[in-house]
């Protein structure tokens, strides 16, 4: 705990019980994976423990956005913006929660998922271009409107701030580097071309708010490299997945 | 219980099909768009362009790491510097990151089904650092006017200097897959390359 934080732990509660929740449900879906499986080729295929990895990490980075380490006032939400926004998403969605769900749920749950997931509605929702406007227009539109003051002073617009970034870093990252189904979903090209624009718009977005909001010098600067370091990592995201389904698809061959 | 395993396998399969399809259609966009090609003809061109992404990637980052952090030459943001180009540069910038990530896998994927022509890589590689500064040095500083590569002193000896560099890596980056095209070295492809690396800068 950082010196000058004396709320106690009751401060604390928020956090542990975000990453505790999350968490167990998780894992409970994975004992049950393992478990059941009707068939044997679905035994078989062990749930991954990079991805129960990955969820526990994104567990984690929730619970650190919503504890008390982070500052308050200008540096504090950009924190958490980056921390909400986009690297608990990566260790969330990186995890598959979907496709996890979707092989531990009861037949007709499932299917009513698969159906849900090839409707219309979805299949625009979930095109990296519109998961990039919502998620940078949702960005845009809290911090050069007066609704990022009100957020400051206001403890219920506070946490619906924080869940919109939640929300809409998931949906991007799921939309360009998840590895959980997404019907219709445009190839590399687009998915990387996409990933550039939004990244632009983020570290612009820091620049204007750099020269323009006085005091926010240092939260802008926060807000700029940590975008970086969430676009490098989604960019490693997606073409991992591109070498592995490539290689996949082709048998290595003998060396010449 | 597999029961929604099935239909997800279904549509992840038609997904990477319909995906194989277009990159068999083989667009020269995709390619510059810094998309990993999986083509088995012309893995000369492969391996330039995959390297040349990193070349550029790595170029950037010296960029940032001597200029911005070691010297502290650049400032993260000068206020003379016009809207237009602050947006310029970060599209370049994001783009870069995509670029050294994208080019690295690919590099890895030509490696892994010894696809690799090294000596066209280099090449690719010291081109596209090269390229990478020529660009930096002639429309960000003198068309766009950002982030001069030195404040408060006259840019022209530090600009020249800059220039002629960038000019010289990509010359030697450019010579280099030239050569390795002529070559008629083991890996190369039958349909060979000399052609492809010609058209490339």
């Amino acid at each position: 705990m950082t010196p000058g934080q004396h709320a106690g732990w009751t401060a604390w509660l928020p956090a542990l019980l975000a990453m505790l929740v999350h968490a167990t449900v998780y894992l409970v879906a994975v004992r049950r994976a393992g478990r059941e499986g009707g068939e044997p080729a679905a035994r078989t295929r062990r749930w991954s423990p990079w991805r129960t990895a990955s969820w526990l990490s994104g567990c984690v980075l929730l619970g650190l956005a919503l504890s008390p380490l982070v500052p308050p006032g200008d540096v504090g939400h950009m924190v958490r913006h980056l921390l909400l926004g986009m690297f608990a998403p990566l260790g969330l969605i990186m995890a598959a929660p979907m496709t996890l769900l979707l092989r531990v749920a009861p037949r007709s749950l499932a299917r009513r998922l698969t159906r849900l997931l090839r409707t219309r509605v979805v299949h625009v929702i979930s095109h990296p271009v519109t998961a990039a406007l919502i998620s940078v227009g949702g960005l845009y539109a809290v911090t050069l409107t007066p609704l990022y003051a009100a957020g400051l002073a206001n403890p219920a617009l506070h946490h619906l701030v924080d869940h919109l970034y939640l929300a809409s870093g998931c949906l991007f990252t799921w939309a360009v580097a998840g590895p959980d189904p997404a019907p219709h979903r445009p190839g590399v090209p687009t998915r990387a071309a996409v990933l550039i624009g939004a990244a632009a718009a983020h570290g612009w977005l820091a620049k204007h708010l750099y020269a323009t909001v006085p005091g926010f010098q240092e939260a802008a600067q926060v807000m700029y490299y940590g975008g970086d370091v969430a676009e490098l990592l989604l960019a490693v995201g997606l073409f991992a997945a591109w070498y592995r389904r490539v290689g996949r698809r082709r048998p290595v061959p003998a060396p010449a | 219980m597999t029961a929604g395993a099935e239909p997800r396998r279904a549509t992840r399969q038609e997904t990477a099909r319909t995906r194989q399809e277009t990159t068999r259609q083989e667009t020269t966009r995709q390619e510059t768009a810094g998309a990993p090609q999986e083509t088995a003809r012309g893995p000369l061109r492969g391996s330039v362009l995959s390297a040349l992404l990193i070349g550029i990637g790595v170029m950037a980052a010296v960029d940032e790491l001597v200029f911005h952090r070691l010297l502290g030459w650049h400032h993260f943001y000068d206020r003379a510097t016009p809207r237009v180009g602050l947006l310029s540069d970060g599209l370049l910038r994001a783009a870069e990151l995509v670029a050294v990530v994208g080019g690295c896998f690919w590099l890895a994927d030509l490696r892994r089904r010894a696809a690799l022509v090294a000596r066209a890589a280099w090449g690719g590689f010291l081109a596209g650092a090269g390229a990478l500064q020529v660009f930096d040095g002639v429309v960000d500083r003198r068309v766009l006017r950002v982030h001069q590569l030195r404040s408060g002193v006259d840019p022209l000896p530090y600009d020249l200097a800059w220039n002629l560099a960038g000019l010289a890596l990509l010359a030697c980056g450019i010579a280099l897959a030239v050569r390795a095209g002529g070559r008629p070295a083991a890996t190369r492809a039958p349909d060979g390359g000399p052609r492809t690396t010609e058209r490339l800068p």
